[in-house]
């Protein structure tokens, strides 16, 4: 039977909601292929994310050892793999964060497996599944098959609903794989962007600017804060040193999908738009009414954005 | 302490121009397209010109597909790149054979620091560099970045983001990764990949563009490398994505909040 591992990505105790996106998509596959749904937590502490894992019907296999935290992908690999080989998995699933983008196409090459990145749905019949994912930059969608014994994904998390609760469900301690005599990579810091807003793949609400904010994000930032959302920004923005890198919208940074996306000042290069065309609602204010941004958005003004985003908030204020 | 470092250069289809699906669904259209580098590879090149501006060693740079892919490895040694091959080998590649095949290039070289674009813009895989590091069993630090912004002084004076120790053994990188930047140490030899932004990449030079024009780039035949190419990755069909309906334009303000909250509600 083609058993299903699922890769766990988990924060503060509790599983990434990328993680959540990522075991929903194992249990879709494990329907399709009848195999046996498994997931795997590697990290200092993982008993609260285990259960969390559990209750959507999977087999979890929790390995709390100290020298997993934090993440490195040289010592995550072999443990993965030797867990997949132990399982045995035919599919490996995590989703397609930085981590997960860093970690599976190394537990793939332990396993001589094909990988697949940004997968967006499953496709084919049964247990011939193929995978829907984007290339050049969402201009094209592929259908692909991964020929290996073993096949190795990273989904979208935007594509993928959470896992709903599922019985069957059970932690499992285990053992991480003997590790290399000597590390030849060093952990030294990380630095948190410094945020009170949501996380930008998380929030229900995305405020971006661009270009036409002439580096002033005041306007976005206060349209976000008042609607509890998060600040993206295009990579003119990002580029210019306006905004952290790590806000940028795109198909080569973060892929949202939001309820309401307001671009202010943005021209909507297709780069940028693969980044954000899965969001429910597209609002786009913008000078220039020529700008590419008005073919996808919902709703489109053509006005300063220094002028409507305060006038914007006035409304959003008033109603509360 | 010199280094010696290799570079990938593959040939990509511009990101300027219109990339549509062929009626077949096989390919895409080739025809008015252009072809440049990888721009994370350009990035990757002009880390490495850094790193040898700085600590002084040599520049190699690698790119594998068919005689046109010559013009790619050129421009890097048009960038400034000592020297380049080109691995021969005609038709598609995934990443594990493309890994397979840099892991043979690199057999040969003995670089101390391979550097490679974190994806390249055709296929977006973001795959090759974690899998050659786990072929040669090397450290890797993907999407490389620094701290300093692209407009900062560092940044005109060109100078590397990829900190080398004094001894010459460690390489410090600084990554990009969700919530923020972290900041590995790797044993040299290493495997980075190039996030956007870690350097703003020259242009060749009119004496670099005539040098790479004399330059005899030797080629390799790809089966002298690897054995096995055959795709794990299969290709069954290419579409266009489902087009995103554009929708209205609202008149004013007053509009726009009466459309998000009586008709979209999402206000």
């Amino acid at each position: 039977m083609p058993n299903v591992l699922v890769v766990l990505e988990h924060a503060s105790g509790s599983l990434r909601k990328a993680a959540r996106c990522a075991l929903g998509a194992g249990q879709q596959l494990a329907a399709r292929t009848g195999g046996t749904f498994h997931a795997a937590l590697l990290g200092a502490e993982v008993a609260a994310a285990a259960q969390e894992a559990a209750a959507a019907g999977a087999t979890v296999h929790a390995v709390a050892e100290p020298r997993f935290t934090p993440y490195l992908a040289e010592q995550h690999a072999p443990t993965l793999a030797e867990l997949a080989r132990a399982i045995p998995a035919a599919w490996i699933v995590g989703a397609a964060t930085a981590q997960g983008k860093d970690l599976l196409p190394r537990v793939a090459a332990r396993l001589g497996a094909g990988a697949a990145t940004d997968v967006l749905a499953f496709g084919g019949e049964g247990e011939a599944v193929t995978l829907r994912r984007p290339m050049w930059a969402g201009n094209v969608i592929a259908d692909v098959e991964i020929a290996t014994p073993v096949k190795v994904l990273t989904i979208r998390p935007t594509e993928f609903a959470p896992a709903p609760p599922a019985p069957g469900g059970a932690v499992v301690p285990a053992r991480g794989a003997d590790a290399p005599a000597a590390a030849k990579i060093r952990f030294l810091s990380f630095q948190p962007v410094k945020s009170e807003r949501p996380e930008l793949t998380e929030a229900r609400v995305v405020v971006a600017g661009g270009r036409g904010t002439k580096g002033n994000f005041g306007p976005v930032e206060a349209l976000a804060d008042a609607l509890g959302g998060a600040v993206g920004a295009s990579r003119a923005a990002v580029d210019a040193g306006w905004v952290p890198n790590d806000l940028q919208v795109g198909q080569t940074g973060k892929v949202v999908a939001p309820d309401l996306y307001v671009a202010a000042g943005i021209s909507g290069q297709i780069q940028h738009v693969a980044g954000m065309k899965g969001s429910k609602v597209i609002v786009a204010v913008n000078k220039d009414a020529d700008a590419p941004i008005f073919q996808v958005a919902d709703y489109g003004l053509v006005a300063d954005l220094f002028e409507a985003l305060p006038a914007l908030l006035e409304k959003v204020k008033a109603s509360r | 302490m010199p280094l010696k470092i290799l570079v990938t250069a593959k040939r990509v289809e511009d990101p300027e121009s219109r990339i549509q699906v062929r009626p077949d669904g096989a390919g895409i259209v080739t025809e008015g397209v252009n072809y440049r580098m990888n721009p994370f590879d350009e990035i990757a090149v002009e880390e490495a010109l850094r790193l040898r501006e700085k600590h002084g060693g040599e520049v190699v740079a690698v790119g594998i597909g068919g005689e046109p892919a010559l013009s790619e490895v050129k421009a890097a040694v048009a960038m400034g790149a000592d020297r380049g091959l080109l691995v021969r080998h005609d038709g598609p590649l995934d990443p594990p054979a493309v890994s397979a095949l840099l892991a043979g290039v690199f057999e040969r070289e003995r670089p101390d620091l391979v550097v490679l674009g974190k994806q390249s813009i055709d296929d977006d895989q973001n795959q090759v560099g974690q899998y050659l590091a786990e072929r040669l069993d090397l450290p890797q630090a993907t999407c490389a970045s620094k701290l300093e912004s692209l407009e900062s002084e560092a940044e005109k004076r060109r100078q590397p983001g990829l900190l080398l120790s004094a001894d010459g053994r460690t390489l410090e990188v600084t990554r990009e990764v969700d919530g923020g930047v972290e900041l590995v140490a790797l044993q040299l030899p290493a495997v980075v990949t190039c996030d956007l932004r870690l350097n703003k990449p020259r242009f060749a030079s009119l004496p670099g563009i005539m040098k790479s024009k004399k330059a005899v780039i030797p080629q390799l035949a790809a089966a002298t490398l690897a054995p096995d190419l055959a795709p794990r990755v299969v290709v069954r069909s290419l579409t266009a994505p489902p087009a995103r309906q554009g929708g209205v334009k609202v008149a004013d303000v007053e509009e726009l909040w009466r459309r998000l909250h009586d008709e979209a509600k999402v206000l």
